[in-house]
């Protein structure tokens, strides 16, 4: 049955910009430290006090700008966007209005495949404008007051604004995925969304399938993870049809809504009339941004190798499959990873797989996106399993530990004892022990039953703790035997 | 010792100049410690009539100016202002001294740090006597809305010093010190400058830093001397100029034209060939005639100085207040949003969550003046008023920098009253608020156009009120309105009548 109706979305997403100091003072970006400690007058907008923009966050907007091939305004400006709010110090946001840095770009995205071909759609880039953040309140437990850290005020942001592209929860996902990756290619920002440096507002409406004109939308806020945005989306999608299928469409009005993870679902945060006036007008404080076109390019041509080229990349160079460049390639971080763990030695294919398997399980479970294992101490450990000093189970065992306490894989082998046997004597003593405890699997054996050598090898490795050499232990155990 | 010889040359510190006192510390006539006295005794004696101060820096600066003999006892270098006493407007910030604006609602605010024209003069060598009196964040010009005191005209106490810098006009005016800083957002520095008798300059946007100055209207506002006569106007000058790292409004050196010329070397060299126009709409209705009389007697004096002075049509009057209006009510509506009793300043005791909060302590930190303003720049700004408003008010902005720029291709500097009225009485215009914005007329249009102009007395109301004329000139040519202010300080000899203050005694 054909779909009857239609979902559109379009987002807005906050991305923090990675520079070292805030967009208007020098004071630390550092996420993490303690309460008010990142603050000067200029952050904590004290009377009389003036923002001196920093010029690296016009730099890293331009860079995202060309990476989602957008159209760069040479002259772009400031603007005041008034509201109230404890979090915002001088009760107005420094933001860009009517002349962003960046206009009219897009991202093309896989929606999956059809007959082996896979599915492009490409979603437009409406704008890509500057701006700082805000504060954080701390609301305390059970007590009336609420603190305020200021931290975070100043950081520089960009917001990114799509069209109303997306069709269905799916492709929001996929389109922030690839957005995701290509800010972290760029080095434009972290994309920490467990640090809140790259955070998302959706706006989703419905309408009739073949109507041209847009449904009432409402915005969706408060969004942490890929998980929420997708949840969020499903369940507004499905509130807002099953009122379409109902004829009831009429009652869904515009307005923001808010993301309760707890309780998974939306609730109303405020609507279409209670909406600001954020009384936007040029920021008087910074003379406009003007750009020439050397510059421009300039900083075109500073980009980094991004997603699809090093996916391409990746395909020829190291001969990985679809499966394996489309994980590897899609983050910079594993990307930057494999290409260490390589670079030391390893062959790409078994890099590959310790990174697809081990290391997303840790990342996984710990939910954290991190990278818990220098890229060296992985070469290191795949290099002593190639030499046989430990198992391929060992090497897992101590890359958990690796992970979790971050020592030299070295160092963990020997302070737990972990080291195989390879040593002939050793082993030869162990297995002499075995056979003349095991007189009976020895006659068995030179009457023609040689199945006993498994068994026989598993009294070994139980001998030795399991730290034997299994390759040297069958041959020297197969030799003896036949001796 | 011949202390009486040091005691006569002490007697008129009052009177003496920038370079006076800078001569009789050279010639070691009397010590630093002894002129700050001096000037601090006098504050003591006579602004219980005057009202021009908020605080007195007493102990400190007595301090620093025994640090400053001993330096200069040790010959070190003390920089150009060394040993001047120096009065700043209250709404500049001063690193641990009290900056509040005139309101409530910072009437416990300690910046942290110094304004860039405050460490400027520190790092010159002045020393800071004390923080003056303005109209509550510099929206005034009477100096009357300011929260806590009422500043009297030096000249007559039943009269208002002007505003917003009026504590600095009248400090200077009374011979509290030798040289006050105030802010000139559309007139404030050089209306009381005009009112009290003083010289005071509203420099070209950009060429002082603001780094400093709680902004009242970013895109207007101006940090400006105001001194006892123009020499003293252009070393001050001098020393508060220059681009800053802090203010990126701020201009650099040599960009537009060479900041860094050494004003002082062409004071002297008059306005022969200099062309000055006389805007023929300044000289119309609402002009007090005694003040027309007395701007067109100065107009007769240059050309008799060998300047060519013709008349200019100079259509912006009318549109300028209103654009000024528009234009710093919606910027100031922005800039005192953040007075919100979270971080510091006023904070009521009235509220039961954070809304009331902020509402209340805005409802009783600000003045009257500055609710109207706030008010008037909100609605300014609101969506469906933004067009009819703030919009049109900039392309009339725009236009009206058009004027002056055509203005300046014909004429050098430009020959204006600063102000319609002779200073009015106490009181006079409370209720008034458009009578008042009226006191403006003559001053928006330059903060408009960002050029600079300087007021200087021109003269006297046969009431012996003290009359000032303005001159302005395109952006940077401060140096031609010196030049210019000399000549005519010169010839009109009249910089050296001060007022006489009836001191306390007559109220005891």
């Amino acid at each position: 049955m054909p779909d009857l109706f239609e979902t559109v979305i379009g987002l807005e997403i906050h991305a923090e910009l990675n520079t070292k100091s805030k967009i208007f003072c020098s004071c630390s970006t550092k996420f993490g430290d303690k309460p008010n400690e990142n603050t000067c007058p200029v952050c904590m907008e004290l009377p009389g006090t003036l923002p001196v923009l920093n010029e690296e966050t016009v730099r890293l907007a331009i860079r995202a700008g060309k990476a989602l091939h957008c159209h760069i305004n040479r002259i772009n400006k400031f603007d005041r966007k008034n509201y109230f709010y404890p979090d915002l110090p001088k009760a107005y946001q420094i933001s860009q209005f009517d002349l962003p840095v960046c206009t009219g770009g897009y991202i093309d995205i896989e929606t999956g495949q059809e007959d082996g071909e896979r599915q492009i759609r490409r979603i437009g880039i409406t704008r890509i404008h500057l701006e700082e953040d805000a504060g954080k309140l701390i609301h305390l437990e059970g007590e009336s007051v609420t603190l305020v850290d200021y931290n975070r005020t100043g950081v520089p942001l960009v917001e990114i604004v799509t069209e109303p592209d997306m069709r269905s929860p799916e492709e929001a996902v996929a389109f922030l995925k690839t957005l995701k990756s290509i800010l972290e290619y760029t080095e434009v920002s972290d994309c920490r969304m467990d640090q809140g440096s790259l955070r998302c507002d959706v706006n989703i409406s419905v309408r009739r399938a073949g109507q041209k004109e847009f449904g009432t939308k409402v915005e969706i806020k408060n969004l942490n993870s890929f998980r929420e945005i997708q949840k969020a989306l499903e369940k507004e999608e499905k509130r807002q049809r099953e009122l379409y299928r109902f004829g009831e469409e009429d009652k869904i009005i515009q307005e923001t809504r808010k993301w309760d993870s707890g309780k998974g679902r939306t609730v109303t945060m405020r609507s279409k009339e209670d909406a600001h006036d954020y009384r936007y007008f040029p920021e008087p404080d910074l003379p406009p941004v003007i750009l020439d076109s050397r510059t421009v390019r300039r900083i075109e041509d500073e980009i980094p190798e991004l997603p699809e080229q090093k996916k391409e990349r990746f395909l020829r160079e190291y001969g990985l499959s679809q499966y394996e460049t489309d994980i590897l390639a899609g983050t910079k971080a594993l990307a930057d990873y494999f290409e260490e763990v390589v670079g030391f030695g390893i062959r790409p294919g078994e890099a590959a797989n310790w990174i697809l398997g081990e290391l997303l399980r840790i990342r996984k479970d710990a939910e954290n996106e991190g990278i818990p294992v220098k890229s060296r101490y992985l070469a290191d450990l795949i290099k002593m399993i190639g030499e046989g000093r430990i198992s391929r189970n060992t090497g897992k065992e101590v890359f958990d530990e690796m992970a979790a306490v971050g020592k030299a894989p070295e160092d963990i082998i020997r302070e737990k004892g972990l080291s195989q046997i390879s040593n002939t004597e050793e082993v030869k003593k162990i297995i002499r022990d075995v056979l003349s405890r095991n007189t009976d699997a020895v006659q068995d054996f030179k009457q023609g039953n040689t199945k006993v050598i498994g068994f026989l090898m598993g009294q070994v490795m139980k001998a030795s703790r399991g730290k034997a050499n299994p390759n040297t232990a069958r041959n020297i155990l197969e030799d003896m035997l036949k001796a | 010792m011949d202390t009486g010889r040091k005691d006569n040359a002490i007697k008129e510190a009052e009177k003496m100049t920038i370079s006076d006192i800078q001569r009789g510390y050279r010639s070691k006539s009397f010590s630093v410690k002894e002129i700050v006295r001096k000037f601090l005794d006098r504050i003591g004696e006579l602004d219980g009539t005057i009202g021009a101060f908020l605080t007195v820096c007493t102990d400190k600066a007595l301090r620093e100016a025994e640090e400053l003999d001993e330096r200069m006892g040790r010959g070190d270098d003390v920089g150009p202002l060394a040993g001047i006493p120096v009065a700043i407007k209250d709404n500049i910030c001063t690193r641990g001294i009290k900056t509040t604006c005139a309101s409530r609602i910072l009437e416990d605010f300690i910046p942290p740090y110094d304004a860039t024209a405050v460490k400027k003069l520190k790092d010159a060598g002045a020393i800071l006597i004390g923080k003056t009196n303005m109209d509550e964040f510099a929206m005034g010009s009477s100096t009357e809305t300011s929260a806590f005191q009422t500043t009297c005209n030096p000249w007559d106490t039943s009269r208002v010093p002007g505003g917003s810098s009026g504590g600095s006009a009248a400090a200077v005016a009374a011979g509290f010190v030798p040289l006050a800083v105030g802010s000139d957002t559309g007139g404030s520095i050089r209306q009381p400058s005009a009112f009290c008798g003083a010289v005071g300059l509203k420099p070209t946007y950009g060429s002082v830093s603001r780094y400093g100055l709680i902004a009242f209207a970013s895109s207007l506002d101006q940090i400006g001397p105001i001194t006892a006569n123009v020499k003293d106007c252009a070393l001050s000058f001098q020393i508060l100029r220059g681009q800053d790292p802090r203010d990126p409004t701020s201009v650099a050196a040599g960009s537009e034209t060479d900041t860094e010329t050494d004003l002082m070397k062409d004071l002297e060299i008059g306005v022969r060939g200099l062309k000055i126009g006389l805007p023929k709409e300044c000289f119309q209705q609402g002009l007090d005639p005694e003040i027309a009389e007395s701007v067109q007697a100065s107009a007769r004096l240059y050309e008799k100085l060998g300047a060519k002075v013709g008349e200019v049509s100079l259509p912006v009057l009318e549109s300028g207040l209103s654009v000024y209006y528009i234009i710093s009510s919606a910027e100031a509506s922005s800039n005192l949003a953040r007075y919100d009793g979270i971080r510091y300043g006023y904070r009521s005791e009235n509220f039961h969550d954070i809304d009331e909060l902020m509402l209340h302590t805005r409802s009783e930190g600000f003045g009257r003046e500055a609710k109207r303003r706030i008010m008037l720049g909100t609605y300014v700004l609101s969506s469906g008023y933004y067009d009819a408003y703030y919009k049109k008010a900039m392309l009339l902005r725009r236009k009206i920098r058009g004027i002056f720029r055509e203005a300046f291709q014909e004429y050098d500097l430009l020959l204006l009253p600063t102000s319609p009225t002779l200073p009015f009485g106490i009181g006079e215009k409370r209720n008034d608020p458009l009578g008042m914005y009226l006191a403006d007329i003559y001053t928006v249009t330059m903060n408009i156009a960002g050029i600079p102009a300087l007021s200087l007395p021109c003269g006297f109301s046969r009431s012996g009120l003290p009359i000032g004329l303005q001159l302005a000139g395109n952006h940077f040519a401060e140096d031609k309105l010196f030049r210019a202010a000399f000549s005519l300080e010169r010839e009109l000899g009249i910089s050296g009548r001060k007022p006489v203050i009836k001191g306390v005694e007559q109220y005891a």
